[in-house]
């Protein structure tokens, strides 16, 4: 646990004095900002607070946040991070990627940092594509995409970070938008809250080479009817008051159903959200879901509790100490067979 | 457990002379040796001994045996307890395993042979000897593997149960290869594995498991014949098994000693007198052993808790095995995804204030290059361990090589000097890892430390130091800031360390990273000139731990005729060489280099003050280009890159060479 705070804190607080050097219009800025309005409120002593990223666009993060910050090399950030947290358990360790970084160069330190559960916060900024190098496709960029590296297209299917994360076991996942200040803050709260990696994909937009692909979640006038709010114990709706639909399962299959005016959604079937279940399969189910038939769920997709990597390796130096004491070099050196002479 | 006598077969009747014997007398021939086969062996397989159990015992100076088997045979397991023994009586010593990169290869095959060879003595020696005296071969591959190297007259016992059609053929033997060896070495026939059955009969144990324990009837009779004690191994294997298993290989040990005892096959048997070393308190040490034991050790005498992250790689595994048992020290470590992650994480707890270590070898070390090179620009302390191995690519992944040297002092990209540090043997990869530890922290810097496949795995008896007298150095960081900014990259004057600012420190918050550094304040810069100053601060730093390093010291006369120049594990074989050719009455010098970058300060004027210097290096001759470089000097390279450590012949040879052109 990091050490309470009693000082009042502020945003700019944790504004460093470094020139911000994004493009203009790059989705980093907003979520630079909203990180830097929830730091404050975490109740965590700015010193306390560790920023690593590796490289890219997004991995420019610590040097604009007045805390420690470690900017590492491409796509190892977690693995920096579980060196660091697994000896200093009593940091708030978070962890800045993006779509290249963190699951293509990167994608091994991802999966085994998510399962070993190390408590970091990975807010993974998904463009799909390399914005540094200046504009080539990424492992998330949509099959048929042209970039400078696939003139014809791209033939790589593209990888789901949410699902990916489910497959590694991760304890805490969610989903946000670059531009949906509230949403992300709350979510970002969530992320720091929870006990182990807490990954957040943050939909994020590339104004010079991927520009709009998140358009209708970000575009107010149709985030309504384009993405799906998760809330732990309400139901699949989306589509705002006037055009009410929801999601239900049929045979495990999810599919997408009108509700008439004032119409309970649960008496109609749709799902009701559950960020705890057992198995993860019902947030599989949900990584599935995409635009244009679905709506884009956002929010928690799945909280669960399992013990973190720090703590059960604390656990065994601590239980080592207990049963044998703490370690005697002297005797060390002497134990086993020896002779004088 | 008491020995049964009248239980023992005998075998007979005996015609060996002791190969000290032969020795004395110079022979290179030996006598008919000692004949029986398996089939007849069995008639007499019960048969009363009327030993009075005292034989006579001839002194020797100094021997050298090896075991050979298949890899499943227990050879390594057999040496490392004979060696155990021998540590215990007090002998100087010196190991070899060599093993397959198989961990089971076809039983009985070439490919499957494991090797353990030990060299003990009355007096000081450096190697475990050229040619063993001695070859204990549990089968046909075994023999044809390794008897050549056997000194001619030498005695090589064979475990007869194991040479029938089946196995000489799997050997590659198109004939019995026995009667020829008859007339090189003094051969002895005995069947271990009818002897072991003979012993467990009775026991709750599976044919196999039975068959297992052989290998302990040899290292039993193997203590008879060097009058080793077993009270080591009895407690050994006490801590080891339990039930049946323990009782079968306790009591096919004493019944191999008791054979001894009774055979006529041995009509003497030999005493090597416990040798005239340094007094204190000893032990025997492996060098990965010792590495791991220095990191541990590190971290008491720095007052840090050490963090370990490592991948599994073949020859350096045993580091992390070893580390991982001692939580109790307040010592993580964190078997990684990979090296580049095993290489991050260090430098992440770095960070955090711990003293971190990562460890690999050649194909693993240039996995973490990248990461290191960070570690350079960042200015973070920690070690990386290189336990050198034949290379390149998975190249001869159990065997020793030197070829690494270059590629940690330039593997990296661009300029991105680091202090490099060379074990010389098992015991010194302790004080090279305090040494190193010391050096990244006072520095600032990551630190390499380099060992190999033979330092690895070989072990010497080794004088424990006295902890209260070793160097403590405990660790300093940054302290909290009330007012100003905190500068990450001012400097010590002295040493041009940075300081060592840790997370969870008040006012001291801060970030760094990969790109080019402001010189103070640590911010990204692009101005050429502050990126051409720091380029050289960060050699100047380098270059100035030469002002603290001790001087190299020349053993022999301080100018001359020639001087070996040696670095890392081949200090024992030059040594070894040089005492041979000053016994021949040839002036040598000898210089023994343990920091690679940077080098002693006197290091140019010490090669200027002799007309001729031999570099051998288990390389193509790493150092000798660096030397040729840097000094200008003809430096005569001697190379070997066969997997294997110099012999002393080969170097003695190269010394008289030398000497007479």
């Amino acid at each position: 646990m990091a050490a309470e705070v009693e000082v009042k804190v502020s945003r700019k607080d944790f504004v460093s004095d470094q020139d911000v050097r994004w493009c203009p219009g790059c989705g980093d800025y907003s979520i630079l900002a909203n990180v830097q309005r929830v730091l404050p409120e975490l109740g965590v002593a700015r010193e306390n607070i560790v920023f690593v990223s590796g490289i890219g666009c997004s991995s420019r993060f610590p040097y604009y946040i007045n805390t420690y910050g470690f900017h590492t090399i491409h796509g190892r950030a977690p693995a920096f991070a579980t060196g660091l947290k697994a000896t200093r358990p009593e940091l708030s360790v978070w962890i800045v990627t993006g779509d290249g970084d963190g699951l293509s160069i990167g994608g091994n330190h991802l999966l085994h940092t998510i399962r070993r559960n190390v408590d970091t916060q990975i807010l993974l900024f998904n463009n799909q594509i390399y914005g540094l190098t200046k504009g080539q496709y990424s492992p998330t960029s949509a099959v048929g995409l042209k970039t400078k590296s696939t003139p014809q297209g791209s033939i790589d299917h593209p990888v789901d970070p949410i699902a990916f994360a489910i497959g590694c076991g991760a304890t805490f996942i969610a989903r946000t938008i670059d531009v949906d200040a509230k949403h992300m803050q709350t979510v970002l709260k969530r992320a720091h809250e929870h006990k182990g990696t807490a990954f957040v994909e943050i939909l994020q937009n590339c104004p010079v080479f991927n520009d709009g692909i998140w358009d209708e979640v970000q575009d107010r006038k149709t985030r309504t009817q384009a993405s799906l709010v998760l809330e732990h114990g309400k139901p699949l709706v989306f589509g705002g008051p006037d055009q009410q639909k929801g999601i239900v399962f049929k045979d495990g299959i999810p599919n997408v159903i009108d509700l008439a005016d004032g119409q309970d959604p649960i008496e109609a079937g749709v799902v009701v959200h559950d960020e705890h279940p057992a198995s993860p399969s019902y947030a599989g189910v949900l990584a599935t879901l995409q635009r244009p038939d679905f709506p884009v769920p956002v929010g928690v997709f799945r909280a669960v509790e399992k013990p973190t990597y720090e703590t059960m390796l604390q656990d065994q130096v601590d239980h080592a100490i207990a049963e044998r004491g703490r370690g005697d070099l002297k005797a060390l050196l002497h134990s086993g067979d020896t002779w004088t002479i | 457990m008491p020995h049964r006598p009248g239980t023992w077969p005998v075998y007979g009747p005996a015609r060996a002379t002791s190969h000290a014997a032969r020795r004395r007398l110079g022979e290179t021939r030996s006598d008919p040796a000692p004949r029986f086969d398996a089939a007849r062996s069995r008639k007499f397989s019960v048969t009363s001994s009327k030993s009075s159990g005292v034989k006579p015992s001839e002194q020797l100076e100094s021997v050298a045996i090896r075991f050979a088997g298949d890899s499943g045979d227990g050879m390594q397991l057999t040496g490392a307890r004979f060696t155990d023994e021998t540590a215990l009586a007090g002998n100087d010593l010196s190991t070899f395993p060599d093993f397959p990169a198989e961990i089971r290869a076809p039983a009985g095959t070439m490919a499957g042979v494991s090797g353990f060879q030990i060299h003990f003595s009355s007096n000081d020696i450096h190697t475990p000897a050229d040619q063993p005296d001695v070859l204990i071969a549990f089968n046909p591959a075994a023999l044809r593997a390794n008897v050549d190297d056997v000194r001619p007259g030498g005695m090589v016992i064979i475990n007869i149960d194991a040479f029938n059609q089946k196995a000489l053929n799997r050997a590659g033997y198109k004939e019995d290869p026995l009667p020829e060896l008859r007339d090189r070495y003094q051969l002895v026939k005995i069947p271990f594995t009818t002897l072991n059955r003979e012993a467990l009969k009775g026991l709750d144990l599976s044919a196999r498991e039975t068959d297992r324990c052989k290998n302990f009837f040899a290292l039993g009779l193997l203590c008879w014949l060097y009058g080793r004690e077993m009270e080591a191994t009895a407690r050994w294997l006490g801590g080891k098994f339990k039930g049946d298993v323990l009782e079968g290989n306790l009591r096919t040990l004493r019944a191999g000693h008791a054979f001894g005892e009774t055979t006529e096959l041995f009509p003497v048997s030999f005493v090597v007198p416990a040798a005239k070393i340094e007094s204190g308190t000893y032990r025997n040490i492996t060098g990965n052993q010792a590495l791991a034991w220095g990191i541990v050790a590190a971290g008491v005498q720095m007052e840090c808790d050490v963090f370990l992250g490592a991948y599994p790689i073949t020859p350096a595994s045993e580091v992390l095995h070893e580390v991982a048992r001692y939580r109790h020290f307040g010592v993580k470590t964190l078997q990684a995804e990979d090296e580049i992650a095993a290489a991050s994480a260090t430098i992440g707890a770095a960070f955090g204030g711990q003293l971190a270590v990562t460890c690999s070898s050649g194909p693993g070390f240039v996995l973490k290059q990248e990461a290191l090179g960070l570690a350079v620009m960042v200015e973070l302390p920690l070690v990386a361990i290189n336990v050198q191995r034949s290379g390149p690519s998975t190249g001869s992944p159990t065997k020793t090589e030197q070829g690494d040297l270059l590629a940690v002092l330039f593997g990296r990209h661009s300029d991105s000097p680091l202090p490099v540090i060379a074990a010389s043997t098992p015991g010194d990869c302790f004080h090279t890892m305090l040494e190193a530890f010391r050096m990244a922290v006072r520095y600032m810097t990551p630190v390499i430390v380099l060992s190999d496949s033979y330092l690895a795995n070989s072990s010497e008896p080794w004088r424990i130091p006295d902890i209260d007298a070793l160097e403590r150095q405990p660790v300093e960081f940054a302290r909290p800031l009330d007012v100003g900014e905190f500068e990450p990259y001012l400097r010590d004057p002295e040493t041009l360390a940075r300081p060592w600012a840790i997370p969870g420190t008040p006012g001291l918050e801060h970030r760094i990273g990969g790109l080019t550094k402001q010189d103070v304040t640590g911010n990204v810069s692009y101005d050429p000139a502050n990126h051409a100053k720091m380029i050289k601060l960060r050699r100047s730093k380098i270059d100035g731990i030469a002002k603290n390093l001790p001087l190299l010291e020349v053993d022999g006369p301080d100018e001359g005729e020639l001087l070996i120049l040696g670095w890392g594990s081949t200090k024992g074989a030059i040594t070894a060489a040089i005492e041979v050719a000053r016994e021949e009455g040839l002036e040598v010098s000898q210089a023994h280099l343990r920091h690679l970058n940077p080098f002693p300060s006197n290091l140019g004027d010490v090669l200027r003050r002799f007309k001729k210097v031999l570099l051998p290096e288990l390389c193509n001759g790493h150092l000798a280009m660096l030397l040729r470089s840097k000094f200008l000097i003809d430096i005569q390279s001697l190379t070997k890159i066969e997997g294997l450590p110099f012999k002393i012949d080969e170097l003695s040879d190269a010394i008289r060479k030398l000497h007479a052109s």
